[in-house]
């Protein structure tokens, strides 16, 4: 199987700041409910951030509308030449640290997951996984491109 | 019946491990479900990832015909026509606590 060496690419995630803003602003616009969306990219680099409708109830939950998501795995994605690299959510009152549901629902491995807390709301906290069969590894969001 | 409607099935990247890298597959089914086993059959592996033991679609993943989540329809026994597109999609979700 096509497991990464160590020091692979796949050990950072270099996050423009503004997409960093971006996703703190969607974070804040939509607490208390959890929000999310995606980044596309090329080769792991991102190239442009999209909100997206989460449709869960309540406020400890999200699921990225699958309307949209088909759209952009089929059609958006394909016609841009890039793919889903970075998937985001946040957690209003909690940690910047993938929840158990987080890891249970990680279907998306070749993604990063990029996790906003707000629980200091002075000091929103942003951080990025890979989650891959219940393993956890945390990527370098701060990485040259 | 099924052996004479052909589908093309889209593929997700997080699934498309299992289809040898193809985004795009084309099977037979007169049914989602038919088609979902033909890709199985291809494809061994990947059908449990979509259906449970009973024939249904997982919760957390979606199927769309030509656009149209199945949920809405019959489910996998949504009825397929010949140049039918199914896509999947896996669901994007987690958060704090169910």
């Amino acid at each position: 199987m096509n497991h990464p060496a160590a020091g692979s690419e796949k050990t950072g995630f270099p996050l423009p700041d503004e997409m960093r803003q971006a996703i703190i602003a969607h974070a804040r616009d939509e607490a208390p409910r959890e929000c999310c969306g995606i980044i596309s990219g090329k080769e792991g680099h991102p190239v442009q951030l999209y909100r997206a409708r989460n449709i869960a109830d309540g406020n400890n939950f999200y699921e990225l509308d699958p309307a949209q998501l088909i759209q952009f795995e089929f059609e958006i994605m394909p016609a841009s030449g890039t793919e889903i690299v970075a998937i985001y959510h946040s957690h209003p009152v909690s940690p910047a640290y993938p929840s158990s549901t987080d890891v249970k629902l990680a279907y998306w491995t070749d993604a990063v997951y990029v996790i906003c807390s707000l629980a200091d709301p002075d000091r929103p906290e942003v951080r990025g996984f890979r989650i891959d069969d219940g393993d956890i590894t945390e990527v370098d969001l701060a990485a040259s491109s | 019946m099924s052996d004479s409607v052909e589908i093309t099935i889209l593929v997700p990247t997080p699934l498309r491990r299992f289809t040898d890298g193809q985004a795009k597959v084309g099977v037979k089914g007169a049914t989602v479900a038919d088609a979902l086993d033909d890709l199985n059959d291809r494809f061994p592996g990947i059908g449990e990832r979509l259906l449970d033991d009973d024939g249904q679609i997982r919760r957390f993943v979606n199927i769309f015909v030509n656009g149209q989540n199945v949920r809405d329809v019959d489910g996998a026994q949504t009825n397929l026509k010949s140049g039918d597109e199914v896509g999947i999609i896996p669901a994007m979700a987690g958060g704090r606590g169910l």
